[in-house]
């Protein structure tokens, strides 16, 4: 093993030291200059995100461990940064004038949200389970808090409670298998456990085996996983819009790395078993996700169940195994964060002070009064139900095809019928927007709608929207770098 | 120009699309006049560019497929940009093309709420149904398939009836789902040509030789037919239709029953069918006998209608039962005559939706009861309505004849059985639409409101004189048309194994035409002969 050079392990972690870096100054001003409005916060925080996305892409193509193997930078690990931090982004961009109108304390949320994306970073270079452990915990630290900032509402509060409890709960599991694995190989260096899989799998050790049911439970949690759903809608309902939109999108990436990372990759000798797991989890959820968004009467609450389904996709395509299959997850999962967090942009937009109107039928008529919130709202719906010439269709086709060419017909099918049945929740959010007229003294609709629109969301809108409008129509780069990101790492299929 | 002539398809198909843009970007809501002219000319300019297109098909060369564009999109998927036209989609492309600036013109002074929205959508809805039209390659097919959906989903939703928004959603829908299960069957045919010949390609023409099967041949046919055949729509997957119809605006009806519903017949025709040949013999029996109930039902249910939109909505079920028939039967005059009757009923159909918009934009009624005596004070609307009304119900002469006529003759070769039975879809057609006619148009004028009306406007007529025109043209001398796609159908027969009987004559099918007693002991005889 030997000493690293440390010059070069700083390297491979710049983009979190840069990230941790940015926060401690961010919390610095905002604690010691008390500046009046946040705006400085919220520029160190962008431009920290900027430098750390610029850190990210200038080390594209290279591949390096540091602190005894602990962490790995490869174009995998880049590949998620970029989407966490593109995603980190955005969701800045929304927050800026929602953090004025909801009161939050603003050094305290960018804060919270550069601390969250560090551990983020961690967990996609995670090359050791006591890596995957710590970068769990700082991302999941900050966003309980997070959830719970919003204390003129009732279910905020609430909703972080609930998800503190949980996911303290699955850490706690994912912990426990985390060491039964080190039980039964005796490390928790990923490469080492790839090592020892095959043994330990024709032995059928059963530590080994409840070590991987634990880690896939913990993991299953955070990516939102049917049956360890449970804590989504509420959380996602009850935390300010802002940190809705950051956890259904980076949050669940985040999940997804390690999944890849830990499961498909490193214990891909063992694919024939968890491969039959992955088939039942992916058709729970996505039946679970779409049938019970059907009924959902709160926006926010119907986006938690939609992104438990996609969820469900992303684990289609991860089902297989193969290359393809994780290229398209990796795929799905940048397409569906534009998605995602441009659809929860309208909501910041189209809402008013204290998560007032975020109702689907509050959303009645907004095409009049706001034809180009319509508009974007309609993008990111058709891209959400897959239709093309639209991303969401991109990320489908990718995923189905994988599925299809690995021979899992019938998921592809229960699939192709989930994604029939989305649709039908997500044109409701079109029928109020276009088709219904708002009637007079309603108990909802007919606005007042976003009292306080701020550049940033219409910015980052107009991002989202382009953005799924082009990648639907040329989605060969996105698929060329997904490719490279799999480059490298020569234990797959 | 030279660019116009090296791309003419995709100049052709993104045009509308260009139009929509400018619309979008370049004109304000409140400038309602500048978006309709805006829209018309750039329909209007895509139908004289297509004109060029159908002089230039060259209907004797042994290359069915002409004009072919090919660029490369995502290579390594085999997903090319690859269109081209053969005389039977050109025949559909240049009927979409006719029908584009009269639809907007139709419904110029109807559409007066969200006046640019409706005209983007027209314009995008325009480049989809293109795009379908000539698109060679599947992966490119499914994405301007499934396009289509949006803009018509909002044409229906938004511009549409009180029942606009249950009508809208059925249609999303029920159309989604059959396509979302095409494109499993489409992923898999590709990953079975990927391998039996090493390399991916979604191409029409790499896929055609895919071997197959018989048990999941017969699924992917299942698969795709679903799909075509809830757009057709066939009877049992009809129910979507009346629905959307009837609550659509005129433009929507028209596109509706135009062009949209061809798209189901054009499916059968370029992907089920020859892609899927072992399977389209074995479902024969299964497709015949449901176009025939669909013609007869259709013919049945459209009988009872008060309402003369629903009465056109449901004969387009009958009509399309014919289409799918002539299909199935697989021969030359059958096909033909379902390419034909694709284009008349688009016609036909298509300028009774604008006549009953025309009425019902006077009166904001459609039930017949309300009318009656209509011809006397509305002679030139009587007029124009009564000659649609003899090409819908097939009269020799008019362009309705023509389609039925070939299709039961390709029937009756095939089957005496299904030949008579779908026969007496054509009196039931007589039945209905003249039934209609009469009480609407003819009877005391004893309605107050109707003593009133006022008669067509130079524009209303400049929409129906270029309809009847190509009436009359395809019902007295159709050789234009058909001769267009002979060697087309003859391929397509040839590749569902069925180009065993030689194929007709040009001669003696234009003796055909000439007298109808002539015909009818010809494909008694030959039906006979056949068996």
């Amino acid at each position: 093993m030997g000493i690293d050079n440390l010059p070069v392990a700083l390297s491979v972690i710049r983009p979190e030291l840069i990230l941790a870096g940015t926060a401690l100054v961010c919390i610095a001003l905002d604690l010691l200059y008390k500046p009046a409005d946040k705006m400085p916060c919220w520029a160190i925080a962008f431009f920290g995100c900027l430098a750390a996305l610029a850190a990210t892409i200038a080390a594209w193509g290279t591949e390096q461990e540091a602190f005894s193997q602990l962490v790995r930078m490869d174009n995998l690990s880049n590949f998620f940064a970029v989407v966490f931090l593109m995603a980190g982004m955005i969701t800045l961009c929304l927050s800026a004038s929602y953090v004025q109108r909801e009161g939050l304390m603003a050094g305290e949320y960018y804060t919270l949200l550069l601390i969250s994306m560090t551990g983020m970073l961690f967990m996609a270079q995670a090359n050791d389970l006591m890596t995957v452990y710590l970068g769990i915990e700082i991302m999941s630290i900050p966003v309980y808090v997070l959830v719970a900032m919003m204390q003129k509402s009732p279910k905020s509060p609430e909703a972080g409670l609930k998800y503190l409890l949980l996911g303290g709960f699955a850490s706690a599991i994912l912990l426990f298998g985390i060491a039964f694995l080190y039980g039964a190989v005796g490390t928790t260096q990923l490469a080492d456990i790839l090592r020892h899989a095959p043994r330990a799998m024709r032995a059928s050790d059963p530590l080994f085996l409840a070590g991987v049911g634990f880690l896939l439970v913990g993991m299953g949690f955070k990516v939102s996983l049917v049956p360890f759903h449970m804590w989504t809608p509420d959380a996602y309902e009850g935390a300010p819009t802002s940190v809705t939109a950051f956890m259904s999108v980076a949050v669940k990436a985040a999940g997804f790395s390690i999944l890849i990372r830990v499961i498909v990759l490193t214990l891909h000798p063992m694919a024939a078993t968890w491969s039959q797991i992955f088939w039942w989890l992916a058709v729970v959820t996505m039946v679970l996700g779409n049938v019970v968004a059907l009924v959902q009467e709160n926006i926010k609450r119907m986006l938690a169940y939609s992104s438990i389904a996609h969820a469900g996709y992303v684990l289609v395509a991860l089902t297989t195994g193969s290359q393809l299959g994780v290229q398209a997850a990796l795929i799905y999962l940048f397409i569906y964060s534009l998605m995602n967090l441009g659809a929860f942009g309208v909501i910041i937009a189209m809402s008013r002070e204290g998560d007032q109107g975020v109702h689907i039928e509050d959303f009645t008529g907004i095409a009049r009064e706001h034809p180009m919130y319509a508009l974007a709202m309609a993008v990111f719906m058709f891209s959400l139900a897959g239709v093309p010439p639209t991303a969401g269709f991109i990320g489908k086709f990718y995923a189905f095809s994988a599925a299809i060419k690995a021979g899992y017909i019938g998921l592809a099918v229960i699939g192709v019928l989930m994604s029939a049945v989305s649709a039908y929740f997500y044109l409701r959010v079109l029928v109020v927007m276009y088709m219904k007229e708002p009637e007079a003294g309603p108990e909802y609709g007919a606005g007042p709608w976003g009292a306080t629109v701020g550049a940033g969301v219409s910015v980052s809108l107009w991002v989202c929207a382009l953005s799924i409008l082009v990648l639907g129509i040329w989605p060969g780069w996105l698929n060329h770098f997904a490719h490279q990101a799999l480059q490298g790492l020569g234990c797959l299929l | 120009m030279e660019i116009i002539n090296q791309h003419l398809i995709s100049v052709l198909v993104f045009l509308p699309l260009a139009g929509a843009l400018f619309v979008l970007l370049f004109l304000r809501g409140s400038q309602k006049e500048a978006v309709r002219w805006v829209t018309f000319l750039t329909m209007l300019a895509g139908f004289v560019i297509s004109l060029k297109l159908f002089l230039g098909y060259d209907a004797d060369s042994t290359q069915t497929m002409q004009f072919i564009e090919s660029t490369p999109w995502l290579p390594e998927y085999g997903i090319v940009f690859k269109v081209g036209i053969d005389g039977m989609s050109l025949l559909l492309f240049m009927m979409t093309t006719f029908l584009g600036p009269l639809v907007i013109l139709s419904s110029w002074r109807s559409i007066e709420d969200r006046v640019k929205g409706f005209h983007v959508c027209m314009l995008l809805l325009q480049t989809a149904m293109l795009g379908a039209f000539v698109s060679l390659n599947l992966f490119l097919f499914y994405i301007f398939w499934e396009a289509m959906l949006i803009p018509m989903y909002f044409i229906i939703g938004i511009w549409g009836g009180p029942r606009r928004i249950y009508a809208a959603v059925k249609f999303f829908l029920y159309t989604l789902f059959g396509s979302l299960l095409m494109l499993v069957a489409i992923l898999y045919l590709y990953f079975v040509h990927v391998k039996q010949f090493g390399f991916y390609s979604f191409d029409l023409f790499d896929l055609y030789r895919v071997h197959l099967a018989l048990g999941p041949e017969k699924l992917l046919f299942l698969a795709f037919a679903l799909s075509f055949a809830i757009k057709v729509p066939m009877f049992p997957f009809h129910t979507w239709l009346p629905d959307a119809h009837v609550e659509a605006p005129t433009a929507g009806s028209v596109i509706l029953a135009g062009v949209l519903l061809k798209m189901g017949t054009y499916g059968f025709l370029r992907f089920s069918m020859p892609l899927f040949p072992a399977a389209t013999e074995y479902f024969y029996p299964l497709i015949a006998v449901l176009a025939v109930i669909g013609i007869i039902y259709g013919a049945l249910v459209a009988m009872v209608q008060p309402d003369v939109k629903k009465l056109v909505a449901y004969s387009s079920v009958s009509h399309l039962g014919f289409v799918m028939l002539g299909l199935v039967v697989l021969n030359v005059q059958g096909v033909e005559g379902s390419v034909i009757q694709m284009v008349n009923h688009g016609l036909s159909t298509g300028a009774l939706f604008i006549i009953v918009g025309m009425i019902y934009d006077r009166r904001h009624t459609r039930l017949i009861a309300d009318f009656g005596g209509i011809s006397k004070s509305m002679p030139i609307f009587a007029t124009f309505f009564m000659i649609v009304t003899l090409s819908s119900i097939g009269l020799p002469g008019l362009n309705g004849f023509v389609g039925e006529f070939l299709i039961l003759l390709g029937a009756f070769k095939k089957s005496v059985v299904l030949g008579v039975l779908a026969a007496s879809g054509v009196i039931l057609a007589a039945v209905y639409m003249l039934w209609m006619f009469k009480r609407a148009m003819f009877g005391p004028l004893d309605k107050e409101e109707n003593k009133s009306l006022k008669d067509l406007d130079p524009r209303e007529i400049a929409v129906l004189v270029p309809i009847i025109v190509m009436i009359l043209w395809i019902g007295i001398y159709p050789q234009t048309f058909l001769r267009k796609m002979d060697r087309s159908v003859e391929g397509f027969l040839t590749r569902t194994g069925q180009n065993t009987a030689p194929p007709v004559q040009p001669l003696e099918r234009e003796s055909l035409f000439m007298t109808e007693s002539i015909s009818v002991q010809d494909f008694g005889g030959q039906g006979h002969g056949n068996r």
